[in-house]
């Protein structure tokens, strides 16, 4: 017989501690696989952690990375905390990088300070105007959410594909799904010459304090936390459920919409079909990994973005397949749930009673 | 005694080894936009890089890279690590390309299907496709029962035109009355999407499908409604044996080679590379011979022609769909018009998508 019990008292320091936990559990995982496929597993490791950061430019890559997910994981946070489920982040992200890069588009060959600020506060719009639907549909007609925006992305998706083919392609491009380059001053300044580190990983420190800030500061942060611990709480409470759920997905629609026009202003430099691989949905990951705790996440981005890099590296170095990359993901994902079910349940072997034999 | 001599000759060869790989070993990298194993587009460009491998020069190559951000980084990343010769086989990585040949002059690049040469270390190239196409067309315009063809086209860029314009003017030649059906799919591969596509073309009548697609769906679901069906890129007859009249093969193996070899001997030079039957770049799989001997003849007499240059496959007069004369009588399109193609000859329904 086996019998399952809620444990009460769940230690802080282990609730934190067991992502560590899952990685460390992953990179095993990770080992054994190498080794079955017929790779040195210590050296595999190696190309595959610590090559890719190893010097500047690699560290330059793996900020770059970083910066979408943890924006988005960040704004997803809020949903998540409250009970929110918001699977469409992806499609938030495409919907503020179109509408951030038409604006973009609207100044081509256009100077000035301030045409940057401009495509990146239309991009946020953009993208929070975009959560609003699912938001509002589940607000006032009780909709499900996750099917919503999860249904959003494809649309979002859609639209891009048709405007980068059609009105907005670039008329010099020979009818090539893609629009012209953004101008100079469309563009995420450098940081430093030669790497691609650009003016974004500001806007993502910002965004992480501010949201640090909101959750553990205010009033709203604190409806969110009760929201999400208990439903039935939070009404006898007196807290207006409505308005928090459409607050939550705006910000997190923002944050997604942030990822997607800084994505389009910095490496990228102009639509096309491809602005994202699937960061939205990569970003679940990141914001579990990270507890939904701002500074987690942070580390949980950089962990994912690294499990990126490794792949492109392992497969250059020892011609591991790449898509080892995702099997790392998932495998961290795993122990991770994995360990949270035996921080938050018992199990209890109980021997078999003699009349039962 | 001789474990001690075994001992001082293992060292040596480690030595040796380690010495030469010092000396920085020839290496040549690719970047494919798929996984190896999808039997069409990259298939092919992997079967080229064996090719360059089976000649004992190292190469290394990363799948299924995004065309985004990622590419830059992975193109660099390769330089980076001492390929001197890189191939991106993707049009999205036009862009990527030029700027990390930028920031390694010393490294040769050859980017696949674009137009852009920056740098005088980035050559392009590209196949001839439409050679194949007109063959296609010739073999769709006797095959054909309904009068119909139907064509899944991925995007209303020159190339794809220039494939639907190369059959029609092909199929017309030999079959005045018949009519090429579009679907544009947008993307390159999508077996869901493109076996859509099909049944929709072969519900409108179709009784003859090509794509300009890289999945084997298409033929599986021509197979299936018994209809003709041609394969792309790679051979695609094992997928439907009955249904596959030919399949047009790009074969980059002989180019592969021969850039990698001069890279590799120093007399490597930038060029752009458009090259056809004539030079291989596009192949024709063997022929069904449920299409008769006497057609299977016919076919293999034009695509000698197209090779020798006796023929081409955009001959005047060419009409557009309103009636404009395209090319005069007589006259052949040059590569200029041929590269920025973009409206249907007579005969093609619909419009281009803009």
């Amino acid at each position: 017989m086996i019998k399952i019990e809620k444990r009460n008292d769940v230690s802080r320091s282990i609730y934190f501690l067991t992502p560590v936990l899952a990685i460390f559990l992953t990179l095993i995982g990770g080992a054994i696989i190498f080794y079955i496929l017929g790779f040195n597993p210590i050296e595999a490791l190696k190309f595959f952690f610590i090559t890719p950061i190893s010097d500047l430019y690699g560290l330059s890559e793996l900020l770059v990375k970083a910066t979408p997910l943890c924006l988005i994981a960040i704004g997803l946070s809020f949903c998540f905390k409250s009970n929110n489920w918001n699977i469409g982040a992806e499609g938030q992200l495409i919907f503020g990088g179109i509408v951030g890069g038409g604006v973009a588009l609207l100044f081509y060959n256009h100077d000035g300070f301030y045409v940057l600020p401009i495509i990146i506060l239309s991009g946020a719009l953009g993208g929070m105007l975009f959560a609003m639907i699912p938001a509002i549909l589940k607000t006032y007609f009780n909709t499900n959410e996750i099917l919503v925006s999860l249904m959003l992305v494809y649309v979002a998706k859609l639209l891009l594909d048709y405007l980068v083919v059609g009105p907005w392609s670039n008329p010099e491009g020979f009818n090539f799904p893609e629009t012209r380059q953004f101008s100079e001053s469309a563009r995420m300044p450098i940081l430093f010459d030669g790497l691609r580190i650009h003016a974004g990983i500001f806007i993502t420190l910002i965004t992480v304090f501010l949201s640090w800030l909101i959750l553990y500061k205010t009033y709203l942060g604190f409806q969110i936390k009760v929201s999400g611990l208990s439903l039935k709480t939070a009404k006898y409470a007196g807290f207006k459920g409505k308005t928090m759920i459409i607050i939550v997905f705006m910000i997190s629609g923002a944050c997604a919409g942030l990822a997607g026009v800084g994505e389009i202003t910095g490496p990228i430099g102009q639509l096309h079909r491809n602005i994202s691989p699937d960061y939205g949905f990569t970003a679940i990951i990141v914001a579990f990994l990270g507890r939904l705790n701002p500074v987690g996440i942070i580390f949980a981005s950089l962990i994912v973005a690294l499990t990126y890099l490794g792949a492109e590296t392992a497969q250059i170095f020892l011609q591991v397949p790449k898509y080892t990359g995702q099997v790392f993901q998932g495998m961290i994902l795993f122990f991770l749930l994995g360990s949270d079910y035996l921080l938050f349940f018992k199990i209890k072997f109980l021997g078999l009673k003699k009349n039962e034999l | 005694m001789y474990k001690l001599y075994l001992r001082s000759l293992i060292s040596v060869l480690f030595l040796l080894g380690f010495s030469l790989n010092a000396n920085a070993e020839f290496k040549v990298g690719f970047v494919y936009v798929g996984p190896t194993g999808d039997h069409g587009w990259t298939y092919q460009h992997h079967e080229g890089r064996n090719a360059v491998e089976a000649l004992g020069i190292k190469t290394t190559y990363v799948e299924s890279v995004p065309e985004g951000a990622d590419a830059e980084r992975v193109i660099r990343q390769l330089a980076q690590s001492g390929h001197d010769l890189i191939f991106t086989t993707s049009f999205g990585y036009m862009d990527p390309t030029n700027k990390v040949a930028k920031d390694f002059p010393n490294v040769k690049f050859e980017h696949a299907t674009g137009y852009k040469r920056e740098h005088s270390n980035v050559s392009t190239y590209s196949a001839r496709f439409y050679e194949g196409r007109t063959l296609l067309g010739h073999m769709a315009g006797k095959m054909t029962k309904t009068n119909t063809i139907g064509y899944i086209a991925s995007f209303p860029i020159p190339e794809v035109i220039r494939g639907i314009n190369a059959m029609t003017l092909a199929a017309q030649k030999v079959n005045p009355d018949i009519k090429t059906k579009i679907v544009w799919v947008f993307t390159w591969y999508d077996p869901g999407k493109e076996s859509e596509a099909a049944q929709a073309l072969i519900d409108q009548g179709a009784d003859i499908i090509m794509q300009h697609t890289d999945s084997t769906a298409p033929v599986q679901v021509a197979e299936k409604a018994g209809v003709w069906s041609f394969g792309q890129a790679s051979d695609m007859q094992r997928f439907a044996p009955k249904s596959i009249l030919t399949s047009i093969i790009d074969d980059w193996a002989p180019y592969y080679v021969e850039r990698s070899i001069a890279a590799r001997d120093g007399t490597w030079k930038q060029q752009d590379t458009w090259h056809g039957l004539k030079e291989g770049m596009v192949a024709m799989a063997p022929y069904n011979s449920a299409m008769g001997s006497d057609l299977v003849k016919e076919v293999e007499q034009l695509q000698k022609d197209l090779a020798s240059g006796k023929a081409h496959s955009f001959t005047g007069p060419i009409y557009d769909q309103k009636g404009n004369v395209l090319v005069a009588e007589g006259a052949v399109a040059d590569d200029g018009m041929l590269a920025g193609m973009n409206v249907y000859v007579k005969g093609v329904e619909g419009d281009i998508p803009q």
